[in-house]
């Protein structure tokens, strides 16, 4: 059974860019794309057109989105007892300090950087692959 | 400045082999190792000998420790608004799911299992090494020493 990746982010450059990269990455999740922070919190909570969505494994956050903001969609994350345990990274275009203090204060598991050359972003999902969805528990649900 | 790490881990074996691992590797890591969880609250505030102790980077914290249980120590870094920014990675040979479900619900960063065999540890030490320490924006250290609260806490 694969590993779900969801992917929230409203830049559809950097939605198609992530896409590529997944594919040419070779890692086996299937990756979930939503756009803004509303869609987010549906998709998690299984709400009207996501109610057979599956739970990510792994939830890969930008912090600046549309109808609700991503700080406030890792709030509610973190504080679902549900959903709480889910790793969510946040990928974050600045280093501003206060982005990821704040990230880290809401309990992101870790921020990390978006690169921008191509292949660096493969080598990020590669390595977000190896730690996350091979490494870590809970590992993906196994069999099926 | 180097990478700060703290090592919160029992076995010497294991903690050799921690060392070795990111010896390894060409990033300038300051590895501190405590090896029960009373030594590791105090490094963290900064207690008695640990006075002048350089606030983690990151921790990797055993969860079965003496004294004080890992599990234990994971709680109150997460409860101290002075700690709990910093990135505690469990690191323990615990795969029970109990103990895997506690951690998330104390806002343990991450937890990985300690294989048993020798390659495959030095490998998820290099995994830890290559997300953690190089990847990750970790958050930034205070400038300034921050003084621990008198009559620590247990």
């Amino acid at each position: 059974m694969q590993p779900e990746v969801l992917l929230v982010e409203d830049n559809p450059g950097d939605v198609r860019l992530t896409r590529e990269a997944f594919r040419e990455s070779e890692v086996t999740a299937r990756l979930h794309v939503v756009t803004d922070g509303l869609e987010a919190v549906r998709f998690l909570k299984h709400e009207g057109a996501y109610a057979a969505a599956p739970r990510p494994d792994l939830i890969l956050l930008d912090l600046n989105l549309p109808r609700l903001d991503g700080r406030e969609v890792l709030g509610r994350i973190k504080l679902d007892a549900d959903l709480k345990s889910i790793p969510t990274v946040v990928l974050t275009t600045s280093s501003a300090e206060v982005d990821i203090a704040k990230s880290y204060e809401l309990q992101a598991n870790c921020c990390l950087v978006k690169p921008s050359a191509f292949q660096a972003l493969v080598c990020l999902v590669r390595s977000l692959d190896e730690l996350w969805l091979k490494n870590a528990r809970p590992l993906h649900r196994a069999g099926g | 400045m180097a990478l700060q790490v703290l090592l919160v881990e029992d076995s010497p074996g294991d903690v050799r082999l921690t060392r070795e691992a990111f010896r390894d590797t060409n990033l300038a890591v300051d590895l501190h190792v405590a090896m029960d969880g009373i030594e590791a609250m105090a490094f963290l505030r900064r207690e008695g000998e640990h006075k002048a102790a350089p606030r983690p980077d990151i921790i990797l914290l055993d969860l079965n420790l003496p004294r004080m249980d890992g599990r234990e120590v994971l709680a109150h870094i997460k409860e101290d608004p002075s700690l709990k920014m910093i990135p505690t990675v469990i690191l323990t040979t615990s795969d029970a799911e109990a103990d895997i479900v506690k951690s998330y619900q104390l806002q343990a960063n991450c937890y990985l299992s300690k294989p048993v065999q020798l390659d495959a540890f030095e490998s998820l030490v290099r995994s830890i090494n290559e997300f953690w320490m190089t990847r990750v924006k970790l958050p930034q250290r205070e400038s300034a020493a921050v003084a621990s609260p008198v009559g620590g806490k247990p």
